[in-house]
């Protein structure tokens, strides 16, 4: 071995560099306070590490790149470690940049000769916050779409070169394969190679002057290792344990739903550490953003770059400080402004919990047997009735209907209920409310319409009211067989079971008693019928036209209530009906259950 | 380089314990982020390939009477990595109709380096583009010089009612000997 290492050491000289490297004088001892460098670069270590592993697994296009992250946080071996390694790590450097430039600047290492180091540092500052706004851009998702386009629309505000500089940025008109394929080779190129190379020159210029002590010494000067190099090492571990611990609490990163430009994102932030920024463009009205967005941070990043001459007047490093801790403080006091405003809005509060729903769902539908189509995930949500159904029903219905008294997502329509209440149409609980006495005209039938008095509720109010025991049983199975026609999924195992009881209920459902057909066709053409047709009552289809054309013969006819025709309008797509008819029948994608999605 | 004047004196032995530690702590540190890199690098070993279920390829009528091959793409379900995309093609295969009524079945992908196999009327034989290998029509290696270890993958071959050729598709290992599913 030694020979081995003395014939390479005379090639190349590493005994002597790794001395130099290791016993380093550290004057005054090795001291905490001095640990930032080291756990940055270790920090940036990780991220090269970590970065070029998921990069193995990225894909960097409109179609797969939010596919091929939920590939690595979801299915491939320890993906979700390896990606809440890079993610954590990268907050926890910003933190240690903050807490770098505190010691440097408190301690006054930013004085003469340090001036072009300190100003490599805050390069190098301002280069891992570009490696952060490209990064949150990568997986495509929601947050990361909607963040950037608040990103880069700021700099299009940039004096004369705005436009042509974001339309560079994003790579064309409007975000795409090339605002990822840019974004990728910043984050993991570009940025990186110019970091590397600005970490060389800080180190070099940090060893060419030496550490600056903190007076008064604590103790005799002292070799870096392997004192400082201990500290140094065990503040590292300190950080990694920190990282690990919101890795393995958060299972990985967070992963939105994919982007989709269609689709209002009001939870759209950046990340945490640029709040304030955030913050700050609130208080700028339109036309003035360019004040809060790039002047006032210009102007204090000006300030940091000039503390090596401003430290030089008499009172000049306590102004350093002073300032430093004042943008901290504003910083901060930002920061919770943003956070706090959040935490009280509860528009914010729903889309927050809107948008939460939609990252668990699309990852249920890529799990799906039919898996994720060459369309990209985004069209899984787009098809998918559990997501658009609600959507769709609190834009269109719930002007005058109910769901579960709601509006479908969970909030409270203005206005007064002036139709049925949809949840569990056509099951047997809804259908022996409506024939109930008590509540057929209250607010979740017929109350907030016109049939209110109508024959519906002249039939059930005083005949029903006055039923036998015998009679409500016949009912009774009625409710059954006329439930049974819409083919719940919800309802398959009792209507298998049923079988007799729906065979009976069928049968009553034109006797003197019940008299259905009175009113209602069933089955049977009826010419006179002047209410809506209980054939296949609540199936996929009748629900479809009777969506498309509520005042169509076959339902209410010229007695229509208000109800808009929404496909003979064109008010909504065939596939938007579909969508809002599958869902209120409860018919959309689970895992487990046997057959798959309807198409 | 301007070093401080006073350069310390090596460490001495009371040293050992702290630089045991840091050399410890260090490894440590040193190890996390590869080791969770290699999980995700051999993802892929543990993912194994679908397919080998039949698939229809071709109605009888399609296939020449005179026994000449001819190439046909193989339609299936294609999985790769996070799509699923039906229907899509993923192969080809030649089929031949023989003299006893039934069809014969080879995997176009030459089983040297995988190079997609031609039909040579002219010469009678499979060829294939990239290192002239040969194969007779019943897929034996036909030159001796071939660099193919072994004769074309043939494929089972169900005939089902209405004249439909219904192939098992499966591609095999290249450059082996024996004949090894991927
Ligand atoms: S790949 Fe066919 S001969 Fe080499």
């Amino acid at each position: 071995m030694k020979p081995a290492l003395d014939w390479l050491d005379h090639r190349t000289g590493w005994k002597k560099l790794l001395h130099e490297a290791l016993f380093e004088n550290v004057p005054g001892g090795a001291r905490w306070r001095y640990v930032w460098g080291s756990t940055l670069t270790f920090c940036f270590a990780i991220q090269v590490v970590t970065g070029l592993f998921l990069w193995l697994a990225y894909s960097a296009s409109a179609q797969t790149a939010w596919e091929s992250v939920y590939y690595i946080q979801h299915e491939m071996w320890g993906g979700w470690f390896l990606r809440g390694l890079h993610h954590y790590t990268a907050q926890a450097m910003t933190v240690l940049l903050v807490l770098h430039l505190m010691q440097v600047v408190i301690d006054g290492a930013y004085k003469a000769p340090r001036e072009v180091n300190f100003w490599t540092g805050v390069l190098l500052l301002l280069l891992v916050l570009a490696l952060s706004l490209t990064g949150y851009l990568l997986p495509w998702d929601q947050k990361g779409f909607w963040a950037s386009r608040v990103a880069t629309s700021i700099v299009a505000i940039t004096p004369l070169v705005g436009p042509a500089l974001q339309k560079l940025i994003v790579g064309g008109n409007d975000y795409g394969h090339f605002t990822l394929t840019r974004f990728l080779a910043l984050h993991a190129g570009f940025i990186p190679g110019a970091i590397i190379a600005f970490i060389v020159a800080h180190i070099w210029l940090f060893r060419r002057h030496g550490l600056t002590p903190k007076e008064p010494r604590k103790s005799s000067d002292a070799p870096f290792w392997p004192g400082q190099v201990l500290c140094d090492a065990v503040a590292c571990l300190a950080v990694l344990a920190a990282v690990l611990f919101f890795v393995v609490r958060y299972h990985g990163a967070e992963l939105d739903a994919p982007a989709d430009p269609s689709e209002p994102f009001g939870a759209a932030r950046p990340e945490w550490y640029f709040l304030f920024l955030f913050q700050l463009l609130k208080y700028f009205p339109g036309g003035t953003e360019f004040w809060g967005a790039m002047f006032i941070p210009g102007l204090l990043l000006a300030v940091l770059c000039a503390m090596p001459f401003i430290g030089k007047w008499k009172l000049g490093h306590r102004f350093n400080v002073g300032f430093l801790w004042a943008m901290l403080a504003g910083v901060a006091l930002l920061t919770w402004l943003a956070v706090n405003e959040d935490r009280h809005n509860p528009d914010y509060l729903a889309a927050v919990a809107a948008a939460e729903r939609d990252a668990e769902r699309v990852v249920v539908l890529a799990q799906s047997p039919d898996g994720i189509p060459q369309t990209g995930a985004v069209t899984l949500l787009r098809n998918d009735a559990f997501t658009q159904g609600p959507r769709l029903f609190a834009a269109n219905c719930a002007s005058c209907h109910r769901f579960d008294g709601g509006d479908g997502l969970g909030g409270t329509p203005k206005g007064k209920i002036g139709a049925s209440d949809l949840k569990g149409f056509a099951s047997r609980e809804w259908l022996a409310g409506l024939l109930d006495p008590a509540q057929v005209d209250g607010p979740h039938y017929f109350g907030g319409t016109k049939f209110k008095d109508d024959d519906m509720a002249q039939f059930v109010k005083p005949e029903v009211a006055g039923f036998s025991a015998e009679q409500k049983a016949q009912l009774q199975s009625v409710i059954v067989a006329i439930s049974a026609e819409a083919g719940l999924k919800s309802q398959r195992a009792p209507d298998a079971r049923d079988a007799a009881i729906i065979d009976q209920g069928r049968r009553l459902i034109s006797t003197a008693t019940v008299r259905c057909n009175d009113c209602h066709q069933f089955h049977v053409e009826d010419k006179n019928a002047t209410a809506p047709d209980l054939t296949g009552y609540g199936s996929r289809e009748w629900l479809v036209a009777f969506i498309t054309d509520p005042a169509h013969p076959r339902f209410y006819g010229k007695d229509n209530d208000r109800m808009p025709a929404f496909g003979a309008d064109k008010r909504l797509s065939p596939q938007e009906i579909n969508l809002v008819a599958d869902w209120l029948r409860g018919d959309w994608y689970e895992p487990g259950a046997k057959e798959g999605k309807t198409k | 380089m301007a070093h401080p004047p006073t350069v310390p004196p090596p460490p001495d032995r009371r040293d050992f314990l702290a630089q045991a530690a840091a050399v410890v702590i260090g490894g440590a540190l040193a190890l996390v982020a590869p080791a969770a890199g290699l999980f995700v690098l051999f993802d892929p070993l543990r993912r194994k390939a679908e397919g080998g279920g039949a698939v229809w390829v071709a109605s009888l009528a399609a296939l020449p009477e005179s026994g000449e091959p001819r190439q046909f793409p193989v339609l299936a379900t294609h999985v790769d990595a996070w799509n699923r995309t039906p229907n899509v093609r993923v192969g080809a295969v030649f089929l031949q109709r023989l003299a006893d009524g039934g069809v014969r079945a080879f995997n176009a992908s030459c089983p040297h380096a995988g190079c997609f196999v031609g039909f040579r009327a002219d010469k009678n034989c499979y060829l294939c583009p990239c290192h002239n290998s040969t194969f007779e029509l019943d897929g034996q290696v036909k030159d001796r010089t071939s660099p193919a270890p072994r004769g074309l993958d043939d494929l089972p071959v169900e005939i089902r009612p209405g004249g439909e050729i219904w192939v098992r598709f499966q591609n095999f290992r290249p450059g082996e000997k024996e004949r090894v599913p991927v």
